[in-house]
């Protein structure tokens, strides 16, 4: 049975410029201990999905469809039996560490803290465990460090503190925001690293949020390409990058520089990532889709399978097949 | 930020679009704001009151009427009959002339208290901020100076030795208010400072004095405006305040402070009307104020945007 | 050979910190930004400078630029010293040197329209043109950046990130530069953007001869807009060549870290590459190492990388780097 299964997820926020349509029905099932990376740019709906599937949207967002984790559904479910489940069962990794660490508390209290909150440790235990955690994420000296405020840690040290805290109940589901955005090259690298490290020691499934290609190459073996809060196209993530399916893929692709092959000019997607207050009525990208053609923009195309356990929702991929 | 692709878009070979302003914005905003709307209307009819009041008022505000002198607990009742439409004062003077001329006071002094502590004080903090360094550490020790001075203490000190005029009263208010406006706005142009439009200006070789009064001045007046609104019920304050020491604005001219202070004076003689006309119209102002500056911080706050 | 269009000698930049707690009168503590940066840039050339955050990067573009105070050495333009000039000269040269920023809204004034913005250069360099003379100025300007001329009396707020960073373009080369000056251009943009940036970037330069100095930390980007790169660390420029040579065949140990970290969108590429994690933090730029700054992480350090800062040598086709053991490393990374 899959550990994550979101059907036909829907979340929209009332704003005063009008109804924000972050996620426009979003489908996607995740295995226990698999890795799966969401690729989208900004107002791709991606962090609101993540934020959905933790029962943490903003005040005026409204979340329909529906969302089973472990087969129970999750979705809307009160703020008390969630908080059994953030942290215990699903846990998350933020860009900015610096906003999800209070910045007045010793790193230990609050690592010790989740413990006592959710596991009912004694302090002792509770501090001997997060001393390990932050071993394990290879903290050095790690008992020292407990002591310490998280000001004292550099961005990197302090993304490891915050993967050892998700870390600490042994969650099933860890959901990595945009880890590496805020960090330097050789420092996302580590971070990385210890994504995999992770995954292979605590069995974790991933679900690793990011609008960087080339780190998702590396880490993930599901890869699901989002745009204006739909699925454009998913599947194994060397399918994906061989051979992908949809105009909005190939251009991510070929947007971006690559170190390893120089590129005379780099090719382009015209035009500007979508207004979530006015999606055009069929495929969101059908307005800088090069492929683009008569029902793309006024009917959505079904999502459908083909090739090895591949998605798509592309009616010029059909028809090219058709 | 959203809706602005599809116009773009739409616009190919047209003639210029006028923009939506971050003002039209904060327009909008704050229309959408009942209790701004509201406490500016109040507002404005307490203008309307203060500028029309002298017209349709039948007794000026220094005459006498005789007729309910010595009697004013019974005679100088509110009344249509007489025309004392908020009853008169214990000398018999006509309260709704008397309001209405206090009202012009208290509103100048607030008016002008908060102009001037707008126009200097974020002009000064502008300067002192942008600059920073020395000048700014020097320009700042002055106003902590002037800020240590018990104020309350030289402004009497001021109306005793130079009389008491409606100019002292100004020049008195007009030292101490703009002081804590220069602080503000050199704290928000340290913020400013940051940014990279300020830098691209510098790059570019415009001069700081063009860069104060076309990148950092416009960008302040939100904060500015917010705390302005908020300083014409405090300014109003402070003149009541000195108004009530009986050192305020000189007989026959009159202020709220003054004709609150007359009517508690006579509260025990069952003319209460002489309080609370006054104080109705002190009240409401405050409010007003109150309601409008928390409007205008709602609607300029950048972080909406 | 000719001067260059621009050529820093020596360049050096040093922030004074107030020490904590200490007395209003205490001497402040220096941290030093950029130490002795010795830079060349032909004119129409891309010269792309690569860091992490804290290698000085961005201060060494801002001495350039004129924004930071130079502490020590020169900067000379075509030949003539921009540092020593006065006041009034240094404002003048603003004309001929731009600066695109990193955070297009940031960089826009929110209070401004886009024809004004767009217009300040040219109304402080050229005060006797008349309003319709800059109004087609700008109008053409927007044109060419791919704007709209329509646009013009909207503000900021109502463009996207890739639109403003558009408008930012053409601020800085209305007055017909001939360096601009690139501040992480591209990376507070979405992917999709980034490429529409960087190519109107080259093809301006192609059309007006621009010459760019293109700050990133993103060296995918840099490789693909430079013709030579420099790589800084904690405030030295560490290595210098030509782009493809840079890549190909890097020879500071911290170069080779820094390739052997990009990530390669291709899941078998990523597979096959070896991933060397450079270990430990960068140091404080307060009190960095003595001797070779870098040696502190370096997997090639000797004891005495310590006692010495490295001299830059030229190993041949204009390769510059500063480590003497350079020839003790593997070949590139990639």
């Amino acid at each position: 049975m899959a550990l994550l299964d979101v059907t036909d997820l829907t979340v929209s926020f009332d704003t005063p410029d009008g109804t924000v349509k972050a996620v426009n029905g979003m489908t996607l099932s995740l295995d226990p201990g698999d890795s799966l990376a969401i690729v989208g740019e900004s107002g791709s709906g991606k962090t609101q999905l993540a934020f959905a599937i933790l029962g943490l949207l903003a005040k005026n967002g409204t979340a329909g469809g529906s969302i089973r984790f472990d087969g129970q559904e999750i979705l809307n479910l009160p703020e008390s039996k969630l908080n059994a489940i953030r942290a215990n069962e699903i846990a998350m990794i933020f860009q900015d560490p610096m906003t999800s660490l209070n910045p007045y508390l010793r790193v230990g209290d609050q690592m010790a803290e989740v413990l006592m909150l959710h596991k009912g440790a004694s302090k002792r235990d509770a501090f001997a465990e997060s001393a390990r955690m932050l071993d394990a994420v290879r903290i050095p000296d790690a008992r020292a460090r407990l002591r310490m405020y998280p000001h004292e840690f550099s961005g990197g040290m302090r993304q490891r503190i915050m993967a050892a805290m998700a870390l600490l109940c042994r969650p099933k589901l860890l959901i990595a925001d945009e880890p590496t955005t805020a960090l330097d090259v050789t420092v996302q690298n580590q971070i990385m690293e210890l994504m995999a490290d992770i995954q292979r020691d605590f069995g974790t499934a991933l679900i690793l949020i990011t609008h960087d290609l080339a780190i998702v190459a590396g880490s993930c073996v599901k890869t699901l390409v989002m745009y204006g809060g739909r699925v454009m196209e998913t599947g194994a993530t060397d399918d994906v990058f061989a051979a992908p399916s949809h105009p909005y893929t190939r251009g991510l692709l070929n947007a971006v520089p690559r170190l390893d092959v120089p590129q005379e000019k780099l090719e382009t997607i015209p035009g500007d990532p979508p207004d979530l207050t006015a999606l055009p009525a069929g495929c969101p990208f059908s307005p800088r889709c090069p492929a683009s053609h008569e029902p793309c923009a006024t009917t959505m195309p079904v999502q459908e399978a083909f090739g090895a356990g591949r998605l798509r929702a592309c009616h010029a991929a059909r028809e090219a097949v058709a | 930020m959203f809706a602005t692709k599809s116009v773009a878009d739409d616009l190919a070979g047209a003639a210029p679009v006028k923009g939506r302003s971050l003002w039209a914005d904060a327009r909008a905003r704050f229309l959408r704001n009942r209790a701004a709307v509201a406490g500016l209307i109040v507002l404005l009819l307490v203008a309307a009151f203060a500028l029309i009041g002298p017209l349709i008022a039948p007794w000026n505000n220094e005459d006498i009427d005789w007729n309910v002198l010595g009697n004013v607990a019974q005679g100088g009742r509110p009344s249509l009959e007489t025309g004392h439409w908020f009853g008169t004062d214990a000398l018999g003077r006509d309260l709704f002339a008397r309001t209405v001329q206090g009202t012009q006071i208290s509103l100048l002094v607030g008016i002008v208290g908060a102009l001037i502590s707008v126009i200097v004080g974020t002009l000064y903090g502008a300067i002192a901020g942008y600059f920073g360094g020395r000048i700014d550490n020097v320009m700042m020790r002055i106003v902590d100076v002037l800020m240590s001075i018990p104020y309350m203490f030289v402004l009497i000190l001021l109306l005793v030795v130079f009389g008491r005029s409606l100019l002292m009263l100004f020049i008195g208010i007009g030292l101490i208010s703009w002081l804590d406006m220069a602080r503000i706005a050199r704290g928000q142009t340290l913020t400013l400072k940051g940014k990279a439009y300020i830098e691209a200006a510098v790059a570019t070789g415009v001069r700081p004095f063009t860069i104060i009064l076309r990148h950092i001045i416009p960008n302040l007046l939100g904060v500015v405006i917010v705390y302005a609104t908020l300083l014409v019920p405090s300014m109003i304050i402070y003149e009541s305040f000195i108004s009530f020491l009986g050192l305020g604005v000189q007989e026959p001219l009159t202020s709220w402070g003054a004709l609150i202070n007359d009517g508690a004076s006579e509260m025990n003689n069952g003319t209460l009307w002489m309080l609370l006309a006054p104080l109705f119209f002190f009240v409401i102002t405050l409010f007003g104020f109150f309601f409008v500056g928390d409007g205008l911080r709602d609607a300029l706050d950048p972080k909406d945007r | 050979m000719s001067a260059p269009l621009l050529e820093t000698r020596d360049l050096s930049v040093t922030f004074k910190v107030a020490r904590q707690g200490g007395w209003p009168w205490s001497p402040p503590r220096e941290l030093q930004a950029v130490k002795q940066a010795s830079l060349r840039l032909e004119p129409g050339r891309t010269l792309g400078l690569v860091g992490e955050s804290g290698s000085g990067k961005s201060s060494l573009a801002r001495a350039i630029v004129g924004t930071v105070p130079v502490s020590d050495g020169r900067v000379l333009w075509r030949g003539e010293d921009i540092v020593s000039m006065d006041t009034a000269a240094q404002r003048a040269h603003g004309r001929h040197v731009q600066m695109v920023f990193q955070d297009p809204l940031d960089a826009l004034n929110p209070r401004m329209t886009v024809g004004q913005i767009v217009a300040e250069p040219l109304r402080t360099h050229f005060p006797d043109l008349s309003k319709e003379q800059v109004r087609a100025k700008v109008g053409q300007m927007m044109e060419r950046v791919g704007l709209l001329p329509a646009l013009i009396n909207r503000y900021p707020h109502e463009f996207s990130g890739g639109q403003c960073q558009r408008i930012g373009i053409a601020r800085a080369l209305i007055t017909d530069p001939e360096l601009v000056v690139c501040d992480e251009p591209v990376s507070a943009l979405d992917v999709s953007v980034q490429a529409q940036v960087v190519n109107l970037l080259q093809e301006l330069q192609r059309e007006m001869g621009l010459a760019l100095l293109f700050i990133a930390h993103d060296l995918s980007v840099v490789r693909h807009i430079s013709h030579r790169i420099a790589v800084m660390y904690l405030g030295r420029i560490v290595e210098v060549a030509t782009a493809s040579e840079l890549i190909a065949n890097p020879r500071h140990p911290y170069t080779k870290a820094l390739i052997a970290s990009v990530p390669i969108p291709s899941p078998k590429a990523e597979r096959a590459r070896h991933r060397p994690v450079l270990e430990g933090e960068l140091p404080s730029p307060m009190s960095p190492p003595s001797g070779c700054v870098f040696r502190t992480r370096c997997p090639i350090a000797r004891a005495d990388c310590a006692d010495a800062t490295p001299a830059v040598m030229n190993i041949g086709n204009d390769h510059l780097v500063s480590c003497p053991y350079h020839s003790s490393t593997e070949a590139s990374p990639l």
